[in-house]
């Protein structure tokens, strides 16, 4: 499986580690009043899609970015590569 | 007072130098490291301080070399810069001093083993310790990437036979056997 990295071009897959669901950039904020609940789901409930899917991946043999990779599940096509914080940004994280 | 005697990452006195007929292994103890990561919304003038550093900020898996100070990209908005040791020992302050609350800097000197490989067989070598495209690359091309399960940096220098490769200090001797190892295997 190859991704293609949007600041180093294609590289091997085996050049990262993966996390997970890209879910886990929407922390729900600790100070809400239903911050337990918004935290057990955070932490527990999982979409387990037989398709597309967005995950994090670490490019740990590289540049050491957060990835956001659009994959599906079932054929490991790749449709969309991005870097983790410009998601982040542009859901109002991080500024 | 105390009399102590400075040694390499190797642990000698001094810097190694491992000879073979197709590729020279040495380890360069004469470089000076200091990182720089671009603090939140400084980032313009983080490139400012840079450019004059540098002549030119350098992009995504690049290097710029020059003289004294160099520097590669290692992620985005971070970066190495080095220097020669006996003149620069206090890198990482004397950027500081330049670049102020625009970016954080880091003394990496002594988190570091820098090898210098030579030869003309140096890109065989390359291949068979490392996935970089060596062939594809060109001068001041940098990379990190696994050379025995440790993350280095592989630098493309000017000189074509020429890479150097920064590992992790902590595990120089580990790096050097593998380097050696992989030397002997080819001659």
């Amino acid at each position: 499986m190859i991704i293609n990295h949007p600041l180093l071009g294609p590289r091997d897959s085996a050049e990262f580690t993966y996390l997970g669901d890209a879910k886990l950039i929407d922390r729900p904020d600790a100070a809400s009043e239903n911050a337990a609940q918004e935290f057990y789901e955070y932490a527990y409930l999982r979409d387990n899609p037989a398709g597309w899917h967005k995950e994090l991946w670490f490019h740990e043999a590289g540049d050491r970015s957060w990835l956001v990779v659009t994959r599906n599940t079932l054929t490991h096509e790749i449709s969309k590569v991005e870097l983790a914080r410009d998601v982040a940004r542009s859901r109002g994280r991080s500024k | 007072m105390h009399n102590l005697k400075t040694i390499t990452a190797l642990g000698g006195t001094e810097a190694r130098v491992d000879a073979f007929a197709h590729i020279t292994i040495v380890e360069n103890d004469g470089v000076s490291l200091a990182s720089v990561a671009a603090r939140l919304g400084k980032e313009k003038k983080c490139h400012t301080i840079l450019k004059k550093l540098l002549g030119a900020v350098p992009e995504a898996g690049r290097a710029e070399l020059h003289d004294p100070e160099a520097g590669f990209w290692m992620g985005p908005d971070q970066w190495m810069i080095g220097a020669p040791r006996a003149t620069y020992e206090l890198l990482a302050d004397d950027l500081k001093a330049k670049f102020g609350d625009a970016a954080s800097v880091t003394e990496q000197t002594g988190a570091w083993v820098c090898f210098d490989i030579t030869g003309p067989a140096m890109p065989d070598f390359c291949e068979r310790i490392c996935p970089v495209p060596i062939r594809r690359m060109v001068a001041g091309d940098a990379r990190r990437t696994v050379i025995h399960h440790l993350g280095c940096f592989v630098i493309r220098r000017e000189a074509d036979d020429h890479i150097r490769i920064l590992g992790p200090r902590a595990s120089a001797k580990t790096l050097h056997h593998a380097l050696l190892t992989t030397a002997q295997a080819m001659a």
